[in-house]
């Protein structure tokens, strides 16, 4: 490894994973388009991931890596039955702003 | 560099993620998360979790984008039309979050947090398919085949939630 170039701090990428988990939040608030909120939670879900290799990287166990592997599947199962469900709205209202879809709201 | 690979791969990430929230149509935003996953990918390698940057490329930006895509194109949405947000969003959204990634910052940086290491590209080999595969299939067998009955109730509800009612 070349000693001139200074190496990258780990915190540098937990800095990262929070940023983009922040914005993951932020679509998901500010979003009104089910499909956008619905892509901000997998940001947010890949931010989590970062954050996970982060750690393994940190204290050299494959375990974080196991972790990441499951959010990444139950993430892959969350999108096809998020999606069918969209579909679903979609079929029964014919919209998909989120303020249309209020029924369960107080 | 892999200084620069982080700093461009990590620059690639939060552009392709504010784009994400600010694209007015969802196929954009969903090309912008495609940007985000791939240069996560990246990250992934650099941090020797080589198996896990082959996963995300292919499940992530492979088979759910697609799925994302197809649902897009299926519906044909068109823009998103602006809706009032709520009271509560418009105003305690923007410092609520600034708050959260401040705390997080200083959690990260402050004193609670062990000595991290520095990263160097190719000082861990732990992420490999040997690695993990042996860890799925001994320590964690369990997990890994509650997770086939988890992935096979998700194929169901998805079939019934989308089937066409037949009578």
């Amino acid at each position: 490894m070349n000693p001139s170039l200074p190496s990258i701090p780990l915190s540098w990428y937990l800095l990262l994973s929070a940023v983009l988990f922040t914005l993951g939040v932020a679509g998901f608030l500010y979003r009104k388009n089910i499909i956008t909120v619905f892509m901000s939670i997998e940001l947010m879900l890949n931010a989590v991931n970062l954050s996970f290799i982060a750690f393994a990287y940190q204290w050299r166990q494959v375990e974080g890596h196991i972790y990441a592997f499951f959010v990444m599947v139950v993430a892959a199962a969350e999108a096809a039955v998020g999606l069918a469900i969209i579909l679903t709205i979609f079929k029964n209202r014919a919209t998909l702003q989120i303020d249309d879809v209020d029924s369960m709201k107080l | 560099m892999d200084t620069v690979l982080f700093i461009v791969f990590a620059a690639v990430a939060v552009a392709c993620a504010v784009n994400l929230i600010l694209q007015k149509h969802p196929i954009s935003s969903a090309l912008s998360l495609v940007g985000v996953m791939g240069s996560l990918a990246v990250l992934y390698l650099l941090l020797g979790a080589e198996f896990m940057a082959v996963t995300q490329i292919v499940v992530y930006a492979g088979a759910v984008m697609v799925l994302f895509v197809f649902v897009i194109m299926l519906l044909n949405t068109g823009q998103e039309t602006g809706g009032g947000k709520s009271w509560f969003a418009q105003v305690a959204g923007l410092p609520l979050l600034l708050a959260f990634i401040a705390l997080m910052g200083l959690l990260i940086c402050g004193p609670l947090m062990p000595r991290l290491r520095a990263v160097q590209f190719g000082s861990w080999h732990g992420g490999t398919a040997r690695a993990i595969g042996r860890a799925i299939f001994t320590d964690y067998l369990l997990p890994f085949e509650v997770t086939s009955v988890l992935v096979l109730i998700a194929i169901l509800g998805a079939v019934v939630l989308a089937r066409k009612e037949i009578d």
